[in-house]
């Protein structure tokens, strides 16, 4: 059986990485390879939140906080030391992983419920401190460098490098999910994620698998965000924790299929051309109708299809179609 | 004398906390479910208590029993629409349901209301109360009394009538409360109406003395969250404290801190919670 699906699938994945490294090429005006750049960009955040809130099925709504700290630190790094924002990306990381700790341990050992408060209150907790902390610029935020230094500041004028850099990391993140979707630790995630109670009893250490799981999601989070403003050159508060920064990575991961590799590509590919237009045809008032859009699409997803659409394509779908495992 | 203002201050903001609070841990206790547009109830109870207001005319008993109706009504509505759904689904189901709903609500308030803070009209209630030194804001002591009080007749209403032991029976054991006659799903809806209704006719008692805007919600969601925490799971009583706890702690680190950190300390205070003592002030261990 595996035999036999392997091949497709891993067709499927190898035209999509074309059409994703020939996209640019096709579309060059600067208008479509910056949505093709978000589009990215959300992919990665959306994949980065999958891991924990899929897979282990931990449901974080303030994932937002590890992507605000890889957008502050680096441009922190570049401000007070004058370092090239890359060297804050690694700081970012080790950041997160403390900040990943405070929230996992307590609420780990508690229902899941809890974990989701937490995560909602920290990410708020750090949006006020930060909009209030002078080193980071408070409520105005920090820049990055104006004029490129070289190379290593990162800092095109051209979408072309930053949309192969973040296909890179995109790759490089999908390529590791894949990796721990299969191992050991991936079963561990989904027996946690299928009942807590079961996953023990059975000698799945539940606690540290939650903990492992937000720990690689907020190291890719923060990535997601140092990219982001790197790529930006700014960050103010509410760009870089604000709530709707989680939210995104939330609805594009649940709409796609929250659980599977391609769920958050899916999500991103449909949700951020759609937020485009929409903010092109309302303009700037169109913002507030985009996040009825979001609370809408979260409420029927919820209340329809938890899945996703790739739940909704392997219930639909014809058989031959269909992907092998629920997991593809 | 100034110190013992900011006291009686926090402690009758508390009281409205605590009524909110209350309602949550209702769905809390009995569904085992954390519904995140909590805080928008409160802040379209707001909502409901200006429009009435407006177009009724009357005192705060019309506002705000207006805004205790309309969020009944919307709660039980959402219970037989969403939660009803979801509540025995995947995780993530309940959680994007109450979350989807929340920004739902905060921004369909922001397109019918704008973003610009609003108060009541020529407030009916207006003065202040000096007691032996101490101002006291009229409308702001009312709303506090109301609300310990609606507060205390949450928890009779649960502990001694019929109707509490159906909804308690519900939340012990769904399929003996069944056997016995009582409609879990009613008692639900019933809870789901409690819940939002407290929620309504609390942000009605807030909206005499604070101006707002549609962004209230989600700092009252997280407040509540932060006193059932504290109160522990499913306790009115427990809220009722912790309410009181809360609103005292932001009103002493809003005058030696600074308003801005009145909700930091509170959103830390919680996190402290989650890690020494989970379980909340009365929860069992």
């Amino acid at each position: 059986m595996k035999e036999a699906t392997a091949p497709k699938i891993a067709w499927g994945w190898v035209a999509l990485a074309a059409i994703f490294l020939a996209y640019p090429l096709v579309f060059q005006s600067a208008f479509f390879r910056d949505i093709g750049v978000l589009l990215l960009l959300a992919a990665i955040s959306a994949s980065a939140w999958n891991i924990v809130g899929g897979y282990a099925g931990q449901v974080s709504v303030g994932h937002g906080m590890f992507f605000g700290v890889g957008a502050y630190v680096p441009l922190m790094a570049f401000t007070h030391l004058g370092w090239p924002p890359l060297l804050g990306v690694p700081i970012a990381i080790v950041v997160v992983l403390i900040l990943s700790v405070i929230v996992g341990m307590p609420t780990f050992r508690l229902q899941g419920h809890y974990f989701s408060m937490a995560t909602l209150a920290v990410a708020e907790l750090i949006r006020l401190l930060v909009g209030t902390w002078d080193f980071a610029g408070a409520a105005i935020g920090l820049s990055g460098p104006a004029i490129p230094r070289g190379w290593w500041d990162l800092t095109f004028t051209s979408e072309l490098p930053y949309y192969y850099i973040f296909l890179g990391v995109l790759a490089t993140l999908l390529l590791v999910t894949w990796q721990v979707q299969r191992s050991r630790f991936g079963y561990y995630m989904r027996a946690v994620k299928a009942g807590e109670r079961a996953a023990r009893s059975l000698g799945v250490p539940v606690r540290r698998t939650k903990l492992y799981a937000l720990m690689l999601s907020a190291a890719f989070t923060s990535v997601a965000g140092s990219l982001y403003s790197i790529k930006t050159g700014f960050v103010d508060p509410e760009s870089g924790f604000g709530i709707l920064v989680s939210v995104q990575m939330l609805i594009i991961a649940a709409l796609g299929g929250a659980g599977t590799l391609i769920g958050p590509l899916i999500g991103a590919i449909i949700l951020i051309p759609l937020q485009t237009a929409t903010n092109t045809w309302f303009g700037g008032g169109g913002s507030g109708l985009t996040y009825i859009l979001y609370g809408g699409i979260i409420v029927l997803l919820a209340r329809f299809e938890p899945g996703g659409l790739v739940e909704l394509w392997n219930t639909y779908a014809p058989r031959r179609w269909r992907s092998g495992s629920h997991a593809p | 004398m100034l110190l013992l203002q900011v006291i009686v201050g926090g402690l009758l903001l508390g009281a409205i906390y605590a009524l909110f609070s209350s309602g949550l841990t209702l769905i809390w206790g009995m569904m085992n479910f954390i519904n995140f547009a909590h805080g928008e109830f409160v802040m379209l109870g707001m909502y409901a208590a200006l429009l009435a207001a407006i177009w009724l005319g009357g005192g705060p008993a019309v506002f705000g029993f207006a805004s205790l109706l309309a969020l009944f009504v919307l709660g039980v509505v959402i219970y037989f629409s969403l939660i009803r759904h979801v509540v025995r689904g995947p995780m993530l189901a309940q959680i994007l349901s109450t979350f989807g709903l929340a920004l739902l609500l905060r921004y369909t308030a922001f397109w019918l209301f704008s973003a610009n803070v609003v108060s009541m009209p020529e407030t009916v209630l207006s003065g202040n109360l000096n007691v032996g030194g101490i101002l006291v804001s009229v409308p702001q002591l009312i709303a506090g009394v109301i609300a310990a009080a609606l507060t205390v007749a949450m928890h009779l209403l649960l502990t001694r009538t019929t109707i509490g032991s159906k909804l308690l029976a519900v939340a012990e054991d769904r399929n003996a409360a069944m056997l016995m006659g009582i409609r879990p799903d009613r008692m639900q809806a019933l809870a789901w109406g409690l819940s939002a209704g407290s929620a309504g006719i609390a942000g009605a008692l807030m909206a005499m003395s604070y101006p707002w805007s549609p962004s209230v919600g989600e700092t009252f969601g997280l407040t509540a969250f932060v006193v059932v925490t504290f109160g522990g799971f499913g306790s009115v009583p427990g809220a009722m404290y912790a309410g009181l706890i809360i609103g005292l702690i932001q009103a002493l680190s809003a005058y030696y801190l600074g308003p801005i950190y009145k909700d930091v300390v509170v959103y830390a205070l919680f996190v402290a919670l989650l890690w020494l003592r989970p379980q909340g002030l009365m929860g069992k261990a």
